[in-house]
């Protein structure tokens, strides 16, 4: 689950990072009486669920109160990224000296959290990587006996020269690895960490994902999900207990398993169709979770064929027959129907769907192909008409 | 022969009162599995399906000399019965719950390292070794005895390979899920190392997904160590991109995690990588062809040779012999 810089920065600021003065606003108004209270230049930073948001526009520099209520009219509402902008967070404008990278990630590989920092903060981190790794500098810790403060400081001084700088980074990676094992986080980021003329170290921005796996014990980092920001039809996926990602194409696909829903919609598009979402139903046969996934298929407009793809393990082919017929009959859908079941109680499931008018496929090249010959036709009467 | 699990291998079922354990326990001992014995806190001295319960996994190992455990308990437990099962002198867990918090694996996984035990998943399907034992949940009703590997980060979707080969007639030694999750006990080059050295494998199928850099490192590793025949498949080409980690996902991994960089890797090997999971037997059953008969060609070459070797001995002249590159 990702949250928002400034609910990041609430948990930076909580453990002792030091963060910039800021506030959260919804409308112009808010924008405009919170410059007003600052009485200085301010930040306008969109609060979205994605990278690139300077680059993208949605971060903006707001000499006076006249310029943020332009720059707060422009960013609240426009589309970034794909996302709309609910939320802007103000935030007092800081005189930069340099900017550094800080972040500590899970690493399958190394099976440890890294911890990564580099003089060469900022926005353009990435190519940094990519192009001067050298510039990067990474440290695999040992999760059982955690961060002595000997490596936070070697880490700090890969960032600065000065001792009091190099104490405070140390002090800052410190508590960010406190943070990383506190939250059940996969990554916690700063980008920039920020050194003013003042000689402070600053995060200037906030990252944090946490590990969905660990939600159940984090009420209240579960509680700063803001459902607002996410895909509708996710939310529901997500309350119905699938998996659910949103795609452009007219095959709405229903699968179970991440990795055969994967490869479904890889055939599809090997086929030569083109897959309308990702949808993994998981391991338990529940007709209603069957239904659910129909009703959020079926409710983007250009799906044109439905492909459900079930391979039997825990899952039974019977139940989700059941759940096939119950949604058919609730749902009444339009659009042409192909279904694959194999494994577990597959007989069963073929004398519940005999009475349906479903086109059947045999193997999984074998289902994809009708489905999109299927989603062809439908094309073909729908120019027709 | 097979690796991981064998008809010796003797199981208990930790969770097996629950939903998913009892229906499971019940399965791999349907399937031939020597299923000794079962743990839940509290139902010690019950039965379920006519399986002794037990309260502590000690208890259990006592009691029924179980080598074995198979992991069914929710996820806020499962980490903790990995440890215990650990403590008990269990060599070999299969852990199948998923939704254990990833930083909990870090701690775990060092400690079942260290006691020299094996770990497999979590979020995994387990392990089958076909007419021997199954620990886990795949179907037993897909699986046909014979000389493949099989190893998977997937589910459902190695079952899908698995069926595809049963029906070309491709048997298999042991099917392997690793499972899904970033941190995992057992990885593809683990697998492949049992795989190498297994006998009865003559040659391995690896299914692998976006996410990660495993695959790459697995193509670097049978690159340099294997002899036997590899075909992949890789799921996820489709798949939107933006669904990592922000930044450091792609710094710290090196690699983009992305489907075509993986077959891209594993080409560069040699590894064909099938488009469909029912083109991977036509592309094991030609690679195992191509093996074969290199294989015939250097069992040609030396008889040739030893066939000379004695020729030069029975007339006691001294030839040189001159090698076929």
């Amino acid at each position: 689950m990702k949250i928002h810089e400034y609910q990041a920065k609430e948990i930076f600021a909580g453990a002792g990072i030091p963060v910039p003065e800021g506030q959260v606003a919804t409308t112009t108004a808010e924008v405009v009486e919170i410059a007003e209270s600052f009485g200085k230049p301010v930040m306008i930073k969109a609060q979205v669920h994605v990278g690139g948001r300077g680059k993208a526009g949605g971060i903006k520099y707001a000499e006076n109160v006249e310029a943020a209520r332009v720059w707060a009219q422009k960013i609240l509402g426009m589309d970034l990224k794909d996302l709309k902008v609910n939320k802007v967070l103000i935030t007092e404008a800081l005189d930069i000296l340099t900017e550094a990278y800080v972040g500590i990630v899970i690493d399958r590989a190394s099976k440890a959290p890294v911890i990564m920092v580099s003089p060469a903060g900022g926005i353009d981190i990435e190519e940094v990587a990519a192009e001067t790794p050298e510039k990067i500098f990474k440290l695999a810790v040992d999760p059982i006996h955690g961060l002595r403060a000997y490596q936070a400081r070697d880490l700090a001084s890969e960032l600065y020269k000065d001792i009091g700088l190099i104490r405070q980074a140390a002090n800052i990676i410190m508590k960010l690895y406190e943070i990383y094992w506190k939250i059940d986080a996969s990554l916690v980021e700063i980008n920039p960490l920020i050194t003013t003329p003042d000689g402070k170290v600053i995060a200037l921005d906030a990252k944090i994902n946490i590990d969905d796996n660990g939600l159940f014990r984090q009420k209240d980092i579960a509680a700063m999900r803001d459902i607002e920001s996410e895909e509708p039809a996710e939310v529901e996926a997500r309350e119905g207990d699938l998996s659910f990602v949103k795609l452009s194409g007219n095959i709405g696909c229903c699968v179970n398993g991440a990795g055969l829903a994967m490869a479904t919609m890889d055939l599809v598009k090997h086929y030569g169709g083109d897959p309308a979402n990702f949808l993994d139903i998981g391991g338990s046969s529940n007709p209603q979770k069957v239904i659910t996934a129909m009703r959020i298929i079926m409710r983007e407009p250009n799906v044109r064929a439905i492909l459900i793809n079930i391979f039997g393990g825990i899952t039974r082919c019977d139940d989700v027959a059941n759940g096939i017929v119950m949604a058919c009959e609730e749902l009444k859908p339009e659009i042409p129907i192909v279904v694959r079941l194999t494994g577990t109680n597959e007989k069963e499931a073929k004398k519940i769907l005999k009475s349906t008018n479903l086109e059947y496929g045999d193997t999984l090249d074998d289902v994809v192909k009708k489905a999109i010959k299927l989603a062809e036709l439908e094309y073909a009467e729908a120019g027709r008409i | 022969m097979s690796i991981l699990i064998n008809k010796k291998t003797k199981v208990i079922v930790q969770g097996i009162t629950g939903r998913d354990g009892s229906f499971h326990a019940e399965q791999m001992k349907k399937y031939g599995t020597d299923v000794v014995g079962g743990v839940t806190p509290g139902k010690g001295g019950t039965k379920v399906n006519g399986i002794p319960v037990f309260n502590t996994v000690a208890e259990a190992v006592k009691k029924t000399k179980a080598n074995t455990s198979v992991i069914y308990v929710p996820p806020a437990f499962a980490v903790d019965a990995v440890y215990e099962a650990v403590d008990a002198g269990i060599s070999l867990i299969v852990c199948i719950t998923e939704g254990v918090p990833a930083n909990d694996m870090l701690k775990a996984y060092y400690y079942v390292k260290e006691k020299g035990v094996r770990l497999v998943g979590p979020n995994c399907p387990g392990i089958i070794s076909p007419d021997q034992s199954k620990v886990g949940i795949m179907p037993g009703n897909i699986v046909l005895k014979g000389p493949i590997g099989v190893v998977s980060r997937s589910g459902t979707l190695t079952y899908e390979a698995i069926w595809a080969l049963t029906c070309a007639g491709l048997g298999q030694t042991t099917c392997i899920g690793i499972g899904g999750d970033q941190i995992i006990g057992t990885n593809f080059i683990d697998t492949l190392e049992l795989f190498e050295a297994d006998k009865a494998t003559r040659g391995v199928v690896m299914i692998g997904e976006i996410g990660g850099n495993d695959e790459e490192e697995a193509a670097e590793f049978i690159r340099k160590k294997m002899t036997k025949p590899v075909v992949g498949f890789i799921a996820g080409r489709m798949a939107p991109p933006g669904k990592r980690m922000g930044h450091a996902g792609a710094i710290i991994s090196g690699g983009s995690g992305l489907a075509k960089d993986k077959i891209e890797a594993l080409n560069r090997v040699g590894i064909p990588v099938a488009a469909s999971p029912t083109e991977l037997p036509a592309l094991m059953k030609e690679k195992l062809e191509k093996a074969k008969k290199a294989r015939s060609k250097i069992e040609k070459r030396s008889t040739k040779k030893s066939t000379r070797k004695a020729k030069t001995k029975s007339v006691g002249k001294k030839i040189k012999v001159r090698r076929k590159k």
